[in-house]
């Protein structure tokens, strides 16, 4: 037993840690897999079989409609914003600017704030009775208007903005990150040439980085599906449903609707859609260095 | 794209406002003119939320938001430290501090603990399969946990910890098991395998040439790793908000509660400093250790 132990040290310390997530990780999807084919309400129950009914009750529901088509609206206007803005202020650091590390650190510090803290903040300032409307007001332009909180058609802006001053510090550092690896001589040799910076970039520069973009659309992309807190703290999915999305769907079906059959359904199409994203993703990455 | 200002011959710079020269100095202004719309934009909104917890309930309400407190006054850090009402109780929030601390620290250092083993174990110990093994366990930093959110909660009641800080410490320490690991591991593969190999070579074993060799060449990533668990942790709201009672809730938990509850008068001052409270913990970290903070926020991004 000692030996078998000594020679095996390794994947006996592992082993607590993969018993751990084989059951907690595999099993439970495995679990809600198989709880997405029952009718269970409160309880997951195992003897009421409905195949795929509730996948087919989820896409005829009205609400979960709104909640995915919100995750593709406020996924592609995130990331549209983020990555445009993220790399733009990449590029205005990296330009030998004084105080680089005072403005990089200013950009950055929201990454360390909850999403929960995040969404309360943006709360207060899109509060259109006492926020940046408000505000504008003050300065005199009477007729400005900021209610993207209390309207459905444009409450998702309200998600992106405070998703993106969340989000746009980590985005920027990598695109820093990217736009520090790149050879010096490209410069110079731009230079020498009387290239304008701006073409340098459009053409040569921002075409290098583009392992930088398929790891921060990734990142993102992940961090799209799984958004819940923002969207509890900031706006409760409100106006009525128009900023739910399918995290808080999910959540509402199994906590408050006692409705665990639809709910993990919605799950399980949560997993799909990161599978979706993340297998094309690793199949590039593993054929790159293969 | 650095402006050739530096490199300018002596020549020029006699003729000071040559066209060139001027087209450089414009340049430059726009640029710190961006700049200082951007750091306005990210750093606004903490000015605000300082300043605004410092003011009276008729100073807000009078309008001003960018305004500097007229008669600071700290009655709202007072009331949301120890008197708000969250739910039906009216403690304010240091009892929820107190939870997420004592929830947030065992567990970050559990998880780091057991990342390291792991990583470890993987990086310096390969065995047939190691590979495979590593897949399983850094697969699970993509999975939404929307996915485990059920069984974790069946699993909770059957083991009597649902709604205990106990059962956010497993529950933690769980799920941080992917991270610490991926982080640990990619670590220790540049720690130099000659070392393990002396080091076995007269005798010691694997725990003796963790503790005494391999961790102490480690102590940034360790950092690296304790902040991004504790960041991670201590901000986690879907856990928290799942699996916890009035009685055992985190910070996050009780912030949202208190500012988004539909009872009473919404006194903003008390919700500005509930709010600052709760971001306090990481936001000191990332001011003290940015460096480290940031190499976490890469490596963690990935997960959930």
């Amino acid at each position: 037993m000692r030996r078998f132990l000594q020679r095996h040290v390794s994947q006996v310390a592992l082993s607590p840690s993969l018993a751990l997530i084989a059951i907690f990780l595999y099993g439970f999807i495995a679990y809600t897999a198989a709880v997405s084919t029952t009718n269970s309400k409160a309880f997951p129950r195992f003897d009421n079989f409905v195949g795929l009914e509730q996948y087919w009750r989820l896409f005829h529901t009205p609400r979960w409609h709104v909640a995915f088509t919100n995750m593709f609206l406020f996924g592609g206007l995130f990331l549209l914003v983020t990555i445009s803005l993220g790399l733009l202020i990449a590029i205005l650091i990296d330009q030998r600017i004084r105080a680089e590390s005072f403005f990089r650190s200013i950009v950055m510090y929201p990454m360390a704030m909850s999403f929960v803290v995040t969404g309360i903040i943006w709360q207060w300032l899109l509060n259109p009775t006492l926020g940046i409307e408000v505000m504008v007001h003050q300065l005199g332009f009477e007729s400005f208007r900021l209610d993207w909180l209390t309207n459905p058609n444009t409450v998702i802006w309200a998600l992106v903005v405070a998703a993106f001053w969340q989000g746009c510090g980590l985005v920027m550092a990598l695109f820093l990150a990217g736009l520090r690896g790149i050879d010096e001589d490209i410069w110079k040799a731009a230079a020498v040439d009387g290239i304008p910076a701006w073409r340098v970039y459009v053409f040569i520069v921002i075409p290098m980085l583009a392992p930088v973009f398929l790891t921060v659309v990734v990142l993102l992309s992940l961090s799209i599906v799984r958004a819940f807190d923002l969207v509890v703290a900031l706006t409760n999915g409100g106006p009525g449903v128009s900023s739910d999305l399918p995290s808080v769907f999910m959540f509402d079906m199994a906590f408050r609707r006692t409705n665990l059959g639809l709910s993990a359904a919605s799950a399980v199409v949560m997993l799909g859609t990161v599978l979706a994203i993340l297998i094309p993703y690793l199949y590039v990455e593993t054929r790159e260095r293969a | 794209m650095s402006t050739s200002t530096d490199a300018m011959p002596r020549a020029q710079r006699a003729g000071w406002l040559t066209p060139r020269r001027a087209k450089a100095i414009l340049k430059r202004g726009v640029l710190y003119l961006l700049l200082a719309i951007v750091a306005f934009f990210f750093a606004g909104p903490l000015y605000i939320l300082l300043s605004t917890s410092f003011k009276t309930m008729p100073e807000i309400q009078a309008g001003g938001l960018m305004s500097l407190p007229h008669e600071p006054t700290t009655q709202a850090w007072v009331t949301a430290w120890g008197e708000a009402c969250i739910g039906i109780t009216c403690g304010g929030l240091k009892g929820y501090f107190g939870n997420s601390m004592i929830m947030a620290v065992p567990a970050v250092l559990i998880s780091v603990m057991i990342g390291a083993i792991n990583g470890y174990a993987l990086a310096k110990w390969p065995f047939p399969g190691a590979r495979f093994v590593f897949a399983a366990l850094v697969a699970g930093n993509f999975v939404p946990f929307q996915v485990v959110l059920a069984p974790v909660s069946v699993t909770l009641r059957t083991l009597g910890l649902f709604g205990s800080v106990e059962g956010l410490i497993l529950i933690h320490v769980i799920y941080g098991i992917p991270i610490t690991t991926m982080l640990f591991r990619n670590f220790f593969l540049s720690v130099p395998n000659d070392l393990i190999k002396a080091a076995r070579i007269d005798g010691a074993g694997f725990f003796w040439i963790f503790f005494r060799i391999v961790l102490p060449l480690s102590p940034s990533v360790i950092v690296v790793a304790l902040i991004l668990q504790f960041t991670g942790i201590w901000n986690d709201f879907l856990f928290a908000v799942s699996f916890s009672n009035p009685s055992s809730a985190p910070m996050t938990v009780a912030l949202n509660n208190l500012v988004n509850s539909n009872f009473g008068v919404k006194e903003y001052n008390v919700h500005m400093a509930a709010t600052v409270i709760a971001a306090a913990p990481t936001l000191i970290l990332y001011i003290l250790l940015g460096r480290y903070f940031l190499r976490g926020m890469t490596a963690g991004a990935v997960k959930g």
